[in-house]
């Protein structure tokens, strides 16, 4: 493999991708993990993405874009239009996160979902011990410029998927460059460990 | 200053030495009528390569014509595009070829109304028959058949040239290897028919346009012909860009002069764009352009509609709108993008954030500009690859 630079992150969720198949990426910012996706593993990309300078970083890499919302435009996608859709760290920023999520599954066949964890523990003893809204490496921005609507933890959104029917497939803990399966009988001590949760559901 | 007659005079033997062809192969238009041997008035910038894999093909808009950079030979003005088109623009010259056609029905050496009609050696008038979009662009596509290419790098317009442009993807599905509609609709809105129609009436309410038989006479319905443009004109910006360009500032004056005279800029400005318009156009073209585009509708040419179209594309698509363009609005531009989406097709879209109208393509916008160039350099890179393989 060419040693394309990429965070670890997008090295997780590209494993989780098979060879071959149509993935739509929602934000997907500059296109990293899209062209990625391209070169490495001859996946036929999409990407949605609202700001401006990356959608034409996109396109000067002849990276297919379309430039929107996707709290309010994934409808233009057919059911079941694409194997995958992956959606980096932005379910929190929607402002309803269960009907993106809906959209999500119902474009893809499959979706790959990654979340900052709430739960990381440093996330936990900063607003326990300091009383103070956590600012940490993931979570970067302040309570008052945060677009973090909604933020959850690997736990919630575990929680979330088993009462609403939705099959998970599974679950990564990223905790920099290390990462761990996460099942239902670990999920306690990974969601205090993790600082990121990349879920494959659908 | 020359009288008008004397001015045709000189543009018709101006126009006399342009680049065309004649059509020779039958052309069955879709009002049923049938066209032969008639001339089709094109420009090319740049050089084509030997690989023929560096052709771009620009469609021009109701008022545009083949002269897209450069000085326009007839009228000794900037080609309508140079603000994208030019050595080192974001279309490049030095690096592509650059080909336009004049659509029929036009006045600028294609085949069109103020042309004579065999039958009767009197100029057709309104003998001429009514055409499509499609007819505009089966013309066109004889004219890459007499250029040797066999596939387009890229094709791309804006307005009615991206009206042309999808109608050309859908109709020739392997002919571009990409493409870049540009503030342009699928299908002729009520309020483009309307602001058409507007145009239309306006003409047609000039004495002088007489049935249109006013060109045997050497004459033009300027009036008319200038307030379709100044409809045109207005429906071009956006009431922002409008508003900040001309404000209520009067034209050279201190103080209103309480008369009908061009007191406000923005009037001045009309007056001058509209009679400008006049010295390079045909009143009877306009009629012709503008049915054209009402006419247009390609989810009713599929029975599937939209998506069927552009089913079995491999065209890689750039959609382009503008925000503040309420002629070709950002939804109609985005319903394109559904379209293509739907079928399966390869596309981009960009909204460009400004406030400069539908004009905006024809503007130095950069952003817009950059899009442009990013989308063409790289699909150029895609192409020799795959010309290659």
């Amino acid at each position: 493999m060419k040693s394309l630079k990429m965070k670890k992150e997008f090295k997780v969720i590209a494993e989780l991708l098979p060879n071959n198949t149509r993935v739509l990426d929602v934000g997907c910012g500059d296109g990293s993990l899209m062209n990625f996706l391209k070169e490495e593993k001859n996946i036929e990309v999409r990407g949605l993405e609202l700001n401006q300078e990356n959608v034409q970083q996109c396109i000067h890499k002849g990276l297919p874009v379309i430039q929107g919302n996707a709290e309010t435009e994934l409808h233009q996608f057919p059911n079941q239009s694409f194997d995958y859709v992956v959606l980096s760290q932005t379910l929190q920023a929607f402002y309803n996160p269960e009907e993106v999520l809906k959209n999500l599954l119902r474009i893809g066949k499959a979706v790959v979902i990654s979340i900052p964890n709430f739960g990381y523990w440093k996330v936990r003893m900063k607003l326990l011990l300091f009383g103070e809204m956590p600012v940490t490496k993931t979570l970067p921005n302040t309570w008052y410029n945060t677009p973090n609507l909604h933020m959850c933890t690997i736990k919630d959104l575990f929680k979330f998927c088993y009462e609403k029917n939705i099959n998970i497939k599974q679950v990564i803990g990223v905790n920099e460059d290390k990462t761990s399966l996460i099942k239902k009988s670990n999920l306690e001590i990974k969601n205090l460990f993790s600082k990121l949760g990349i879920f494959l559901i659908g | 200053m020359p009288s008008l007659a004397g001015l045709f005079f000189w543009m018709n033997r101006k126009i006399e030495t342009i680049n065309k062809i004649t059509i020779t192969k039958p052309l069955k238009l879709d009002c049923g009528k049938t066209i032969k041997n008639f001339p089709l008035a094109y420009e090319t910038y740049g050089k084509l390569n030997e690989n023929k894999d560096n052709a771009i093909l620009v469609f021009h808009a109701l008022t545009g014509d083949q002269f897209v950079t450069g000085t326009n030979p007839i009228t000794n003005k900037e080609g309508w595009w140079v603000t994208a088109v030019g050595p080192g623009k974001a279309i490049d010259t030095d690096k592509y070829f650059v080909i336009c056609a004049n659509v029929i029905g036009g006045c600028m050496g294609s085949l069109g109304p103020k042309d004579t009609n065999p039958e009767n050696n009197q100029p057709y008038g309104l003998d001429f028959p009514v055409i499509t979009i499609k007819d505009m662009v089966k013309a066109q596509e004889s004219l890459l058949e007499h250029l040797g290419i066999k596939k387009l790098l890229c094709a791309t317009g804006g307005s009615m040239g991206g009206m042309q442009l999808l109608q050309f993807c859908a109709t020739f599905p392997d002919k571009a290897f990409s493409a870049i509609p540009i503030a342009c609709s699928s299908s002729h809105s009520a309020q483009n028919i309307a602001l058409n129609e507007l145009a239309r009436q306006a003409i047609m309410a000039d004495p002088v346009w007489d049935n249109g038989k006013y060109v045997s006479k050497n004459v033009q319905p300027k009036n008319g012909l200038a307030v379709a443009r100044m409809v045109g004109h207005i429906s071009y910006l956006s009431e922002k860009g409008m508003q900040e360009k001309f404000g209520r500032k009067l034209q050279e004056k201190a103080d209103y002069e309480f008369s009908f005279n061009a007191d406000f800029q923005v009037e001045s400005y009309l007056r001058h764009q509209g009679y400008a318009f006049v010295e390079r156009f045909d009143a009877n073209s306009i009629l012709y352009i503008t049915r054209a585009m009402d006419y247009f509708d390609l989810s009713k040419q599929y029975k599937g509609g939209l998506v069927e179209a552009f089913k079995n594309q491999d065209t890689k698509f750039l959609v382009i709108s503008f925000s503040s363009d309420w002629l070709y609005t950002t939804k109609e531009n985005k319903d394109i993008v559904i379209a293509l989406n739907a079928s399966g097709a390869d596309v981009s879209y960009s909204e460009i954030v400004t406030d400069r109208g539908h004009d905006s393509f024809l503007l130095n916008e950069p952003e817009f500009l950059k899009t442009l160039k990013g989308f063409i350099d790289s699909m150029y890179e895609k192409f020799k690859n795959e010309k290659r393989i």
